[in-house]
């Protein structure tokens, strides 16, 4: 037992902090808003130079041959930042899906362009109506991450999981003008498109949503810091009555209660982390707790940041806006905070006769 | 970043759990499950020197002083298998959690070797007297004054919610020892002897109708000039460190008590059919949640102490158990109903979960209420600026 990063975890999360810190700006972020949500260069950077977005992807199959502790990492700091970057979509779910759920030639095909960042991935839950027989896939699928930028996606039906790719005939994709311009949704519509199935959808649907779960989850962590960073030094810069905001017990107990939620949502993050490295039969619940609360411990600290930074917080200009609706895309995605607590309700056994 | 255990570890674990099991089903059945502190006191004081005898009363410490050297793991592990075996809360908690730490860290060898033994073998048990009538969160406000005379110490003043001491050996104090000083100056950390003609221990009955406070009077009692902590003046420093101990073990201790609250809330809840409403299961998984995270924020917490490293879960954790707890008393009311608000008999003792409503409004108020963590919280991890103090006496 060791619940604290080896050196070189904290290695890994000092690079990142750095990268980040350093690259994914505000003006680059708004630049990428104004676009197709993603700062294309950071990507390469992200992808090309350090190689990172095969972080889980085994060295021998082109990958860096970590786990879900330091892909948890990189998304806790892109998450920092609120990155314009298809993490979540590529990183998160398709990369997890082709490598629990593909077979050898799919993987070796896929899993090498993917972590270089030449192709983009996202991941495709389709309508329940959806269908593909004979390979010929028909439906719709309404909110796809990045889904208008991404060159590949994992289309999840409730017969199975398929590969489709971006230019196959039949395909039509509609950007949406999203809350979230950093990650914005494209619809997905199917008629007859050449789809290429999973050989183990069952598994491969798992590991999508676990380490998306996971990755949204550390998003949130990172996210929710920021909050709390930056709302702690304006408290001490703005000056009201004389005094310090940061001085008033009003201010400063709301900014305490911040931090109270926001270690939690770390230990959260990194138990669940480990749970599914570890395989440990607490992962499930490990990681539906982490979505839960880390998504909710974001949604409340961005709102504080907003409401604590008084008018200034809530302009176009100030950056509260990006982290208050990355907070609320998050939140919503692969299942809300009270979705994931029901199934922990069933999981605790609530249901078992008295 | 790993949480499972090395089969070193897990042999410990089994060798614990089986000398806990065979005691706790054997001679010590009677004390098993218990969860009031003040129930049955003399079999309690009777498990103290059993696990002490034993050498598992205080793992964590050094062998010398009656400890077993255990490792970090292991006093996770023996933390566990003791709530799991059903073991009573300890009757010595703050000789153990808190005296103990203090001397280790701040006693002479002669005070180490005095007092900590005593602790280990259950033969001496410990309470605080920190709080008094006009210095609750403002701890420094003092009143009580010490004073050498010859080779003693005499104390004269009013300590008050002390905590079992009325089964307490000994108590340790804070008083002034510099007349004329204020706030933390001036101040010192005695160890007084309780059962001596100066100490006057009176019960005070809380909302629950047990006694577990007391208000502990000083009238010349004396205590030997060798039981000081640190030199005079220390006392706040003392204190401080005090306070701040690694409570990370016997928190995970702690947290077994809370699973067994949970556990039975669950089970009313599914016995009255209250787990079927979506609003009460929202609540229970989010107290799942938070019990979970305050296990993985404590050994987090562990960890860093570990390295040397004050983790900033520590900081955070009293507020967050204890917001716990009370929040899991008023779901307990909420599944019950109204066959929560009654008791057969004619004593007002109300079986486990109407008590934890009840009990659990102190959990929010002592060792430092919610509204002083957050200033603790505010100035020390984020450093914002202190509460300006006030000049009204």
């Amino acid at each position: 037992m060791h619940f604290a990063f080896t050196d070189e975890q904290a290695m890994i999360a000092e690079t990142a902090k750095a990268f980040f810190a350093e690259q994914a700006t505000t003006e680059r972020t708004r630049a990428a808003m104004a676009a197709s949500g993603i700062d294309e260069a950071l990507w390469q950077a992200f992808t090309a130079e350090l190689g990172l977005a095969g972080v889980a992807i085994p060295e021998d199959q082109g990958g860096v041959g970590l786990g879900m502790i330091e892909l948890a990492i990189l998304a806790e700091e892109a998450g920092r930042h609120v990155a314009a970057l298809p993490l979540l979509a590529s990183v998160g779910l398709a990369i997890p899906a082709i490598l629990a759920g593909g077979s050898a030639e799919q993987k070796a095909r896929l899993l090498p362009r993917l972590a270089a960042g030449e192709l983009v991935a996202s991941f495709a839950e389709a309508t329940p109506d959806a269908a593909a027989s004979d390979g010929a896939l028909m439906g719709a699928a309404l909110y796809v991450p990045h889904g208008a930028r991404a060159d590949l996606f994992v289309v999840a039906v409730s017969d199975g999981m398929f590969l489709v790719e971006r230019d196959a005939p039949g395909i039509s994709i509609a950007a949406l003008t999203s809350m979230d311009q950093t990650r914005p949704y494209a619809r997905l519509d199917f008629d007859a498109v050449a789809a290429e199935g999973l050989t183990d959808p069952a598994a491969a649907l798992a590991a999508a949503h676990a380490t998306g779960a996971l990755a949204i989850a550390a998003d949130a962590l990172g996210g929710a810091q920021a909050c709390l960073d930056r709302t702690v030094d304006y408290a001490q810069e703005r000056i009201q009555f004389g005094r310090a905001i940061g001085s008033f017990q009003a201010v400063k107990h709301r900014l305490a209660d911040m931090m109270v939620v926001v270690e939690q949502a770390r230990s959260a993050v990194y138990w669940a982390a480990c749970a599914i490295d570890e395989g440990s039969d607490e992962a499930a619940f490990a990681v539906h707790a982490a979505k839960a609360f880390a998504c909710d411990t974001y949604m409340h600290c961005a709102g504080e940041m907003i409401q604590l930074h008084g008018g200034i917080g809530f302009t176009w200009e100030h950056d509260a806006h990006l982290y208050f609706k990355r907070a609320r895309s998050n939140a919503n995605l692969l299942g809300t905070p009270d979705w994931h607590r029901e199934r922990i309700a069933t999981l605790t056994g609530l249901d078992d006769a008295a | 970043m790993k949480l499972g255990f090395s089969p070193e570890e897990e042999a410990f674990r089994a060798e614990a759990a089986a000398w806990l099991s065979a005691e706790l089903n054997g001679a010590f059945a009677d004390v098993r499950g218990l969860a009031s502190l003040t129930e049955k006191p003399e079999r309690r004081r009777d498990w103290e020197r059993r696990l002490g005898e034993a050498g598992w009363s205080c793992v964590g410490w050094p062998r010398a002083y009656g400890g077993r050297d255990a490792t970090l793991a292991q006093q996770v592990i023996f933390a566990e298998e003791y709530a799991r075996a059903g073991g009573p809360p300890r009757l010595n908690h703050i000789g153990i959690e808190l005296a103990g730490p203090t001397i280790l860290a701040f006693g002479t060898d002669e005070q180490k070797a005095r007092f900590l033994p005593p602790i280990a073998r259950g033969e001496e048990i410990w309470c605080q007297g920190y709080s008094e009538p006009d210095a609750g969160s403002d701890l420094a406000n003092v009143r009580t004054r010490a004073w050498r005379e010859g080779n003693e110490w005499v104390v004269e003043g009013q300590k008050v919610w002390t905590s079992l001491a009325q089964f307490s050996d000994w108590i340790f104090v804070i008083a002034r020892s510099e007349e004329g000083s204020k706030g933390p100056k001036g101040l010192a950390f005695l160890l007084v002897p309780v059962d001596q003609p100066g100490v006057t221990v009176r019960p005070i009955h809380q909302i629950t109708g047990e006694a577990e406070f007391n208000e502990t009077f000083f009238d010349g009692a004396r205590t030997d000039a060798a039981n000081m902590l640190g030199e005079p003046g220390d006392g706040w420093k003392v204190a401080m460190g005090l306070l701040g101990f690694e409570r990370g073990v016997s928190t995970l201790a702690q947290q077994m008590g809370f699973r067994n609250e949970l556990d039975a809330v669950i089970a009313a809840a599914r016995a009255n059919g209250a787990a079927k409403s979506p609003l009460i299961r929202q609540r229970i998984a989010k107290a799942e949640i938070g019990l979970r995270l305050m296990r993985y924020g404590a050994l987090r917490m562990l960890t860093d102490a570990e390295g040397g490293k004050l983790s900033p879960s520590a900081l955070t954790y009293k507020i967050q158990w204890a917001t716990w707890r009370r929040d899991l008393g008023e779901l307990a009311m909420d599944v019950l109903g109204q066959a929560g608000e009654t008791v057969s008999g004619h004593d007002y003792a109300f079986p486990m979960l109407p008590n934890l409503f009840l009990y659990s409004r102190a959990d929010t108020i002592y060792g430092g209420t919610n509204e002083i963590q957050r200033n603790i919280i505010a100035e020390r991890a984020l450093g914002l600026p202190r509460e300006p103090r006030g000049d009204l006496k």
